[in-house]
């Protein structure tokens, strides 16, 4: 079985330093601020030699002045790194069974760093307990008595007994790909083959750490020109490269870069995956991926903002709403909706609303006149007034409004609603009743 | 032996909702208006997977018809697609009407038909949309007889295929045989109520499988 083995570089002053070289042995390495790193070093006896000439090998490595220990476990390392600073070359291996012997000269006081409280380290002093050989000679009856289970527990450090686990680094997940190019690309089909290389890579990480991604962010360095950045914001997390590609590919046919690419970099945000189990006896719904790209095709067809699902907006004002993007929640078993009598009256609206000329007789209209809509009235109810937002100052005073309505009949048989704007007095016909 | 199969009952209702009949399955190859007298008239609902055309002139309750319609399927839990030709509609009136709205899709295209009938194509080719309406209803006769019938064909296979109810609005039939269902709409008079119009009724005449009915829809406020 492969001897575990940890090694501890100590290097006041330069952390950093000290991180980066232990990223040249191992991937899972502890910070212990403000000097000192720990990090796993099985194995590297293959590559390296005993653990003397890995030691030597970090020294090497590190360039400045530090202490390097190796032992069986991080807390024995830890100690012997720090404890042993002083000495004239700093290197310390222990070899397993030796710690506590190793360890003894060292001070109680390092016993701080790995939990020992102000109230344990006065105890000890007063016992004239000042190094871990001592502490290590306690009966561990007698400690455990007087101590408790921190008196155990760092009796067990200062014999090197230590058993736990470093605490790796994680460092933030990053999925991101770029490509400088060696000649400028205009055309979006040549940039289709370079997004389609950096899809790929990019969803074949994502995918090996069981990820999807729910924003793309596509940065186009152009040439002579300030960056063209394309956000796509996913409803749902996908990892879908086709989807991604054409969806990214409809967005710059939309709006093209003003010049030349130079460089494409391109970052996922990663996010679980969606996870979801479809009822037998529920709608079917739009897969989340096609549904996507339909809505990415038709906002290419009829514009971004005509696309979505209409959110009404808490206010008073006629044809307040918001268009927000279509993500339906999930649904459940078929239900019966009510049978109703009567159907709800409807208004068909006209945007922007059109402007006509209407005649009024005795307060009444009598007649509309206007390019689309003409005819004698036949039936006149109103005005309703109905008024709003004057009460707001500066930018926002343009949002007010104040109006009468009118519902009309025409004489073809259609009806509509007509207003007249308070502050300009013209007529406008809002819709029909349909 | 009667007093104990009438206690048995009394038990049971108290405990089951329908014991002693059979419970009735939703019917899922129809998508009913919710309005009595027109469900009656076309025998349930409005058909999957084939085309329905509601036409007739300003203010005969073609809109009102098909919110009611759209209210139905998005309360059955149904993703429903809006598409709009010339940006006539209206979330306020859809909300009254009983739409859920967050089950719509809403595209409105600007008064371009041939973007209208793109836009159908693709959603519906998409699939997973229980109903799609197209609404026409304020294009101009020329610019509707100008659509090929391929193209409602290759609709109503596409609706085949994936099982999703076109409705088309529109001022005159143009779909023709394409159309399983077509409901043709007549305004018989408004109704005034002092000072308030208070709603429409219209006549609804259906023609399915060369059977003509008419029946009395009141729309109201």
């Amino acid at each position: 079985m492969m001897p575990v083995l940890f090694a501890c570089i100590h290097a006041p002053g330069n952390l950093p330093l000290a991180v980066e070289c232990a990223r040249g042995f191992s991937p899972y390495i502890e910070e212990n601020p403000p000097d000192t790193v720990i990090f796993d070093v099985r194995g590297l006896d293959a590559l390296y030699g005993p653990p003397e000439m890995l030691a030597g090998e970090i020294e090497r490595r590190i360039g400045v002045q530090a202490s390097i220990a190796i032992a069986a476990n991080p807390d024995a390392a830890l100690h012997a790194g720090i404890g042993f600073f002083d000495r004239l070359r700093g290197v310390t291996v222990i070899a397993p069974g030796r710690e506590a012997e190793v360890l003894a000269p060292l001070s109680v006081n390092l016993l701080g760093m790995t939990g020992m409280s102000g109230e344990t380290a006065e105890l000890l002093d007063l016992w004239g307990v000042r190094t871990f050989g001592e502490l290590a000679k306690l009966p561990p009856l007698g400690v455990a008595a007087r101590l408790g289970d921190e008196g155990v527990h760092l009796q067990r450090l200062a014999c090197g007994e230590s058993c736990r686990q470093i605490r790796p680094i994680v460092d933030p997940l990053q999925f991101e790909e770029e490509m400088e190019l060696d000649d400028p690309v205009e055309s979006i089909e040549a940039l289709a083959f370079i997004l389609s290389r950096l899809l790929n890579e990019v969803c074949a990480r994502l995918a090996g750490r069981a990820l999807a991604t729910n924003e793309l962010r596509l940065r186009l360095v152009l040439e002579n020109a300030p960056d063209h950045t394309v956000t796509l914001r996913l409803p749902v997390p996908m990892i879908d490269v086709r989807a991604f590609l054409k969806m990214l590919q409809l967005d710059l046919s939309g709006r093209p870069p003003v010049a030349a690419v130079l460089k494409v970099h391109l970052r996922a945000e990663p996010v679980k995956p969606r996870r979801t189990q479809q009822g037998l006896f529920v709608p079917t719904s739009p897969e989340p991926e096609k549904l996507e790209l339909t809505v990415a095709r038709l906002r290419n067809l009829v514009g971004d903002g005509h696309v979505g699902t209409p959110e009404l907006q808490d206010t008073h004002r006629p044809d307040s709403f918001v268009m927000r993007s279509f993500a339906p929640r999930g649904a459940s078993a078929v239900a019966e909706a009510p049978v109703e009598k009567n159907a709800r009256l409807c208004l068909r609206r006209f945007r922007p609303p059109r402007y006509a000329q209407v005649i009024v007789v005795n307060h009444q209209p009598v007649r509309v006149v206007s390019p689309s809509v003409s005819g004698r009235v036949v039936m006149a109810k109103g005005p309703w007034r109905t008024s709003g937002d004057w009460w707001r100052n500066g930018a926002d005073e343009e949002s007010a409004w104040n109006r009468d309505e009118w519902d009309v009949a025409l004489e073809s048989g259609a009806l509509y609603r007509l207003f007249q704007d308070a502050a300009q007095g013209r007529w406008f016909i809002e819709g029909s009743y349909d | 032996m009667g007093a104990v199969v009438l206690q048995l009952r009394s038990d049971l209702l108290s405990r089951f909702d329908v014991p002693f009949e059979v419970r009735k399955r939703p019917d899922i190859s129809q998508i009913p208006t919710g309005i009595q007298v027109v469900d009656q008239l076309i025998e349930g609902g409005i058909p999957r997977g084939t085309i329905t055309e509601i036409c007739g002139k300003e203010s005969t309750g073609r809109t009102s018809l098909v919110f009611a319609l759209l209210g139905q399927a998005t309360r059955r839990g149904e993703c429903c697609a809006w598409i709009d030709t010339s940006g006539a509609f209206d979330p306020a009136s859809a909300a009254e009407a009983g739409v859920d709205l967050d089950r719509v899709l809403w595209v409105n295209c600007g008064g371009n038909a041939q973007h209208a009938l793109k836009s159908t194509d693709l959603l519906i080719q998409g699939g997973g949309f229980g109903l799609v309406v197209l609404d026409m209803a304020d294009v101009d006769d020329a610019t509707a007889h100008r659509i090929p019938l391929a193209s409602w064909f290759r609709l109503r296979h596409a609706a085949e295929r994936t099982g999703a109810a076109l409705v088309a609005v529109e001022r005159q039939i143009n779909a023709r045989s394409c159309s399983a269902l077509q409901i043709e709409m007549r305004t018989k008079q408004p109704m005034w109520i002092g000072r308030l119009l208070r709603g429409i009724v219209s006549l609804a005449e259906s023609r399915k499988h060369y059977r003509t009915r008419v029946a009395e829809m009141r729309a109201v406020r």
